[in-house]
């Protein structure tokens, strides 16, 4: 078996599964936002039971459109904020104390291992990063869980990809999820799991990877997911707030296909409005010029990326006819990037920090675009109007590129600017 | 079910940001989202869309974003379906969930033309063109699928499940 096929057996009771096979499993974490858990909360209410499966593993988070930016967001938060205290939710993250909910979860060690997680939020898939199982669903079906804590599955079947070589300077797991979907297209995945192997994952960070299974949607995969092992273990160590399984897939383990990627002569890449499946090596779009480069989001809005951003910035200004917007993921990220003295960095760079939000990410508030404006972003979708304005156009990057453009005031790459 | 009515067209990879943009996201109220359905796509398609019209795509409808928005808006601005070459896996959990009819057929989702009178039976996934006269069939929903339908939507069928 795959560790997909392993964890969603073990979450059905069940020694197999099989792809194809449909499934009633139960979950670890139900999770919803401010955009999803108001419809969810109706529905549940609909349910005619009077409290959820588990208070402390139905996880509310208001990341998308707090601080609240109008009146209807306003009402939107607040009915999160009744609904967790009238069930006494352990899990509801107050702005002050929040994040954006899949930089969030992993942090806090809400989610571990061997899980298996759903959200009504179409990135739920990251935690795979971390070797759970996590998908994203609606709000009804949220509702369902949240009251049963199970809910049905179709095993999935599973791709491979191996990257092999060596990763060369700026090329990030952003770069090296942009390769798979550029390769197998925004549907390429459509209803299967992307398994990610191969020495260059297994050398890469939990944030890396937890970048790559973040956009597994992206290629319409169900989940995303990388085999957890010693990197992960120092990361959920001291985190986790429930036991957490190792599984691993079986030599003979069955996949419907197999890409084999040698990154060692790799660029960065750019994914080209308006479909993620755009993608360019970053040398064939010095021609864009951009009026804002985004850096954060549930993509690459964890430390690593910040750093690798100030890494870019030290010393140098952000373009005069540029908006450089920071959106660090969560509290903790905040904190420690003001700590490491990366805050310094971004402001004499001439950028703007942001609280953590989803903001503009999917042209929310804090940054969306006027018609005709062009924006890099380390962000996830590059779809019309994305970002703001039908007429605006977002390409998606990694945050050194992100930074570099910023500075060069068009797309460019990190070794224009050294 | 019987549904039948006028096409609207739309090419591959129609996502949800299209469907219903984000902008809008700040309530949840049917008839707010179904003012703005499709209007990324079409600005005028929110006046000109006719209770029981119908929806034809191409492949990956629905791609994008978990938001059940989208399919509410898409029903409340009276849609009676839509028939594609394939969706979106959220997508099409939701649509199931929320009770709005889809298809899958690659088929019609070719030879259907914008403004064609189309006739479908939900129940037997059979798809006629009235127009050109030509019948088209649709992939057969899993049976497990079915019976959430025939509940009345997934409410409903926990709702059932958990008075047992
Ligand atoms: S950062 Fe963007 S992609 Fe991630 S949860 Fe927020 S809106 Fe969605």
């Amino acid at each position: 078996m795959t560790i997909t096929e392993k964890i969603l057996a073990a979450h059905a009771g069940k020694d197999r599964v099989e792809p194809g096979e449909l499934i009633n499993v139960r979950v670890d974490l139900v999770l919803a936002n401010d955009i999803t858990a108001p419809v969810a909360i109706r529905e549940f209410e609909k349910i005619g039971v009077n409290r959820v499966y588990d208070p402390e593993r139905v996880t509310l988070v208001p990341d998308h459109f707090v601080p609240n930016k109008d009146i209807k967001s306003a009402e939107q938060a607040k009915m999160l904020r009744e609904f967790s205290r009238r069930h006494s939710l352990t899990n509801y993250f107050e702005v002050g104390r929040m994040g954006i909910e899949h930089c969030l979860l992993p942090e806090q060690g809400l989610v571990g291992p061997g899980d298996l997680v759903i959200g009504a939020d179409s990135h739920t898939c990251t935690y795979g990063g971390i070797g759970a199982f996590s998908t994203g669903m609606g709000s009804t079906d949220i509702a369902a869980a949240m009251a049963t804590g199970e809910t049905w599955l179709k095993v999935p079947e599973s791709i491979k990809f191996i990257y092999k070589g060596e990763l060369p300077r700026w090329v990030s797991g952003k770069d090296l999820i942009l390769l798979a979907i550029g390769k197998i297209g925004v549907d390429g995945a459509l209803y299967r799991a992307m398994e990610f192997t191969g020495p260059v994952i297994e050398n890469l960070s939990v944030d890396g990877r937890l970048t790559m299974a973040n956009m597994a949607v992206e290629a319409g995969a169900k989940n995303g997911i990388v085999a957890p092992d010693e990197i992960t273990r120092r990361y959920v160590e001291g985190r986790a707030k429930r036991p957490y399984v190792f599984y691993s897939s079986d030599p003979d383990a069955r996949y419907v296909e197999v890409y084999e990627f040698d990154v060692t002569n790799m660029e960065p890449l750019v994914a080209f409005p308006h479909l993620p499946e755009n993608v360019r090596p970053v040398s064939e779009a010095a021609e864009v010029k951009i009026d804002q480069s985004v850096i954060g989001s549930c993509t690459n809005g964890r430390i690593e990326d910040l750093r690798e951003a100030a890494t870019i910035l030290r010393g140098k200004k952000v373009h005069r006819d540029v908006r450089l917007i920071i959106f660090p993921g969560t509290q903790e990220i905040y904190r420690q990037a003001m700590h490491e003295g990366l805050f310094d960095v971004f402001l004499d760079a001439g950028a703007a920090i942001s609280t953590p939000t989803c903001g503009p990410c999917l042209g929310g508030h804090s940054g969306i675009l006027a018609e005709g404006e062009r924006c890099v972003a380390t962000t996830n979708r590059n779809f019309v109007g994305r970002m703001g304005h039908t007429g605006s156009e977002v390409y998606l990057s990694n945050p050194a590129v992100a930074a570099a453009s910023a500075i060069l005031g068009r797309i460019g790459s990190p070794g224009e600017v050294e | 079910m019987d549904i039948k009515g006028k096409v609207w067209r739309f090419g591959n990879d129609v996502d949800t940001d299209v469907i219903i943009p984000a902008r809008y996201l700040n309530t949840s109220d049917p008839r707010e989202l179904a003012a703005h359905c499709m209007e990324d796509a079409d600005p005028q398609f929110p006046t000109k869309v006719q209770k029981g019209d119908i929806i034809v795509a191409g492949k990956n409808f629905g791609c994008g974003s978990s938001r059940e928005h989208a399919p509410i808006a898409i029903k409340e601005a009276g849609v009676s379906c839509v028939i594609a070459k394939s969706y979106a896996r959220i997508f099409y959990r939701n649509a199931f969930n929320i009770g709005l009819p889809i298809l899958e057929s690659a088929e019609a989702a070719e030879d259907i033309a914008e403004g064609d009178l189309v006739e479908v039976d939900v129940n037997t996934g059979l798809i006629k063109n009235l127009t050109r006269s030509k019948e088209y069939t649709a992939t057969q929903v899993p049976p497990f699928m079915q019976g959430i339908i025939n509940a009345g939507g997934l409410i409903n069928y926990v709702a059932e499940r958990l008075k047992k």
